[in-house]
């Protein structure tokens, strides 16, 4: 079931933004107040909830000892999943992750990976044999845009919360913090009509043309995008988002630091 | 109901947790919690967090599931991954769709279904922290759910659980009092009529003790009532002066 | 406009409401005491006692005005969303034009906005709307904004006053449908603004003496004035065509 919007007010919403405002009374390229609180999840290793205006999400991290890829014999194992609850939205439905959610845990599983976040060579209990198995578990529960942001902005502060539980495990040793080596922020920029909105609002996307996601890192590089819906960008475009997402990713990656009471990694 | 080895009340009669055998874990309650949803709570328990979110009446999908004389209500009980020490796989599984059968069987009880033919009111209790006791809170903090989705009911449902532990009769066991204690009755009461509306059992009780638990459990289940009317409340006191309530006078629902 | 003096207090699902009335809407009866079946506040009208409604969707019913959403179309009927739990029938034959079968596309289109009625609620929740009323008519240009319906009654104010202050400072054409939307149409200023007094109105719904605090947000805004207390029925907009 697709959200429903008339077509009077897809016009206004167009004719807004063409005027270079937007309905919320935002700049082009300004977030939303973003909430961050680590460690809310009792029985998780890990946790993080995130409201990016009125998205609210979840994202847990549990560890299990399990066997590495055999050909990553001396690595730990990251694995990320999206859950898009009925909860969230009228239109989510029940049953195993459709497309979106499979796009979102993807997308936010590619910055963590590519960004190299965890070490995973740390996480390696037996080459071959034995390493922690790293679950990131996305659970959406008020759906408002931009979840592929709000997801992989929980998803690091969760990583940057979390503790191995190896005393659990007989002969591993003491409990230890996760070791982080980076921090990825994922930042979504769309396109309606000729303009680029940083973080759009559900209103937003549902008349948006494209949208892209570019995660960076604290060094300014870029270690993931993923262009979505069936709009286009310019070279240009791409260009002004990634210069972008730097700044607020310098800006969002402090603050996740800040709440997770980390110093620079 | 797991075999008892370890001690569960010391010798002042004070439990794990420092409770007495007729005390509730805390509770706290808000109402009005999500955005999209058409009405939602959150509710806090001892160490378990649980959100309720309520959609509807809505059209039932797929059609040949609707009911021509009344709303279905359909309560699905989900467990996030993380809400366990052990990862839980996602998706449902037998004891998730045994409880969401149940809840949903409870509050049909309380909903005027009639008075929507053909829809659907859906429930969606999602579990973020569990730790004892999840489909008595689960009942309460979809009740204040229900009540803040404007969806008409007769009263709310107040739940909660008593059981046996060290051979003692207990209220509203906590994690380790329910792997190693010898019984757990949760229960939904209807505050209004003390009729129950959700009853399961499993352990060992005598018929003596089987009372005392229900005396225990229907006596908290009013505390909890007071702590859901608080919740709602609270999110509805308001200064009301500025409106105007156009009404057309109609006839109401006349029951026996 | 009421014959009794309102109550201000929230009623909850089965609690007693002790009075010596007949019961209304959102109540019922039993062993010959009224309770409230909704969340909400008691209201007296002819000698019933009433709970209006507090949250909750949009009910639909009889001689309502609403503002809809065409989702689908064949060709003698259009399917409209009014946030109901039911997507409500518009018949050809209760628009005010002659549409030959098959073709209502022409007239009206799938995503189009639409002022209608509620000419009738069925038993099996089965709605039916009609256009062909001075007034009704297919929106052309604004936009629509969605508020809870329970809180309509607040957007208006007391005998209209909130709903014609908007309409003056912002200079637009306003239209609260009872089921919760909300047309602005208007230049784009106004149209921002009204959308932004609309919001503060939801979110400080819980304090008293709202309609100060939207009017002195309006003035400031706008830099007008208005001293005349003309107040105004929220009428249908006119014809824009």
């Amino acid at each position: 079931m697709k959200e429903i919007i008339s077509n009077i007010t897809k016009d206004y919403l167009n004719r807004l933004i063409k005027e270079g405002k937007r309905i919320d009374g935002r700049d082009m390229l300004e977030y939303r107040d973003l909430e961050i609180e680590p460690g809310t999840i009792g029985p998780a290793e890990g946790s993080a909830e995130i409201r990016l205006g009125d998205t609210h999400v979840i994202v847990g991290i549990k560890m299990e000892l399990g066997e590495p890829y055999p050909d990553t014999p001396d690595k730990g194992v990251l694995t990320t999943s999206a859950e898009l609850i009925p909860m969230a939205s009228p239109h989510y439905e029940s049953g195993p992750p459709g497309k979106d959610a499979t796009e979102l845990a993807r997308v936010v599983d590619r910055g963590i990976r590519e960004g190299e976040v965890v070490d995973t060579k740390d996480l390696c209990v037996e080459e071959g044999e034995k390493a922690w198995v790293i679950f990131i578990d996305i659970h959406v529960l008020d759906f408002d845009g931009n979840l592929m942001d709000a997801s992989g902005i929980g998803a690091m502060a969760a990583l940057l919360d979390a503790t191995v539980p190896a005393s659990e495990e007989e002969e591993l040793g003491d409990d230890y913090e996760l070791p982080i080596e980076h921090v990825v922020i994922p930042t979504t920029f769309t396109k309606i009509k000729d303009q680029i909105l940083l973080d759009s609002r559900l209103e937003e996307e549902k008349v948006a043309d494209a949208r892209l996601t570019v995660s960076t890192n604290e060094e300014g590089n870029i270690v993931a995008m993923q262009k979505g819906l069936s709009g286009v960008f310019s070279y240009e475009d791409t260009q002004e988002c990634i210069k972008r997402s730097k700044e607020i990713g310098e800006e969002l990656r402090q603050k996740v630091l800040d709440v997770s009471e980390k110093d620079k990694v | 109901m797991g075999s008892k080895d370890m001690d569960l009340i010391d010798e002042d009669g004070k439990r794990l947790d420092g409770r007495e055998y007729d005390e509730l874990r805390p509770i706290s309650i808000e109402a009005g919690v999500l955005k999209r949803a058409d009405g939602s709570a959150f509710i806090n328990w001892g160490k378990n967090k649980i959100m309720a979110a309520v959609y509807g009446p809505r059209e039932m999908h797929p059609r040949h599931a609707q009911d021509p004389s009344k709303a279905v209500v359909q309560a699905r009980y989900n467990m996030a991954a993380f809400s366990v020490p052990d990862r839980k796989r996602p998706g449902p599984d037998r004891r998730s769709v045994e409880i969401g059968k149940i809840l949903s069987e409870a509050l049909d009880e309380i909903i005027f279904v009639e008075q929507y033919p053909r829809s659907t009111i859906d429930v969606f209790i999602e579990v973020l922290e569990a730790s004892a006791g999840t489909r008595c809170a689960g009942l309460t903090v979809a009740s204040v759910a229900l009540s803040d989705a404007g969806i008409p009911m007769s009263d709310m449902i107040a739940s909660c659980a008593a059981g046996k532990i060290d051979g003692q009769v207990v209220l509203d066991l906590g994690k380790n009092e329910d792997n190693y204690g010898q019984a757990d009755v949760p229960i939904g009461l209807v505050p209004r009529t003390d009729e129950l509306t959700l009853l399961q059992m499993d352990g060992d009780l005598t018929e003596e003790e089987y009372e005392q638990a229900m005396e225990l459990a229907m006596d908290a289940c009013h505390d909890i009532y007071k702590k859901q009317k608080d919740a709602l409340r609270e999110r509805y006191s308001t200064d009301l002066e500025e409106q105007e309530f156009e009404e057309i006078p109609q006839e109401g629902i006349e029951e026996g | 406009m009421s014959d009794e003096k309102d109550e201000r207090e929230i009623i909850l699902p089965g609690e007693a409401v002790d009075e010596d009335m007949k019961p209304g809407r959102g109540t019922f009866k039993r062993d010959g005491q009224v309770y409230a079946s909704k969340l909400g506040v008691k209201t007296f009208r002819s000698g019933y006692v009433n709970i209006a409604a507090q949250s909750g969707r949009y009910d639909p019913s009889e001689g309502d005005k609403v503002i809809g959403t065409i989702t689908d179309l064949n060709p003698s009927v259009w399917m409209v969303d009014l946030n109901a739990p039911f997507p409500a029938v518009l018949h050809v034959n209760d628009v005010p034009w002659r549409v030959e079968y098959g073709d209502t596309r022409s007239y009206i289109d799938l995503g189009d906005a639409v002022l209608i009625k509620i000419s009738n609620v069925d038993e099996q929740k089965k709605i039916q709307v009609k256009m062909d009323e001075e007034g009704l008519r297919k929106l052309n240009s604004g936009q629509i904004i969605e508020i809870p319906p329970s809180q309509v009654p607040r957007v208006i104010g007391r005998n209209g006053s909130m709903i014609s202050m908007l309409k003056k400072y912002t200079g637009c054409r306003i239209f609260v449908g009872q089921n919760g939307r909300i047309w602005i149409d208007g230049n784009l200023e106004g149209q921002y603004l009204a959308v932004k007094a609309i919001q503060m109105i939801e979110k400080k719904a819980q304090v008293m003496g709202l309609t100060d605090i939207i009017e002195s947000f309006l003035k400031e805004e706008t830099g007008k004035e208005f001293d005349d207390e003309e107040k105004d029925e929220d009428t249908p907009p006119e014809e824009d065509e």
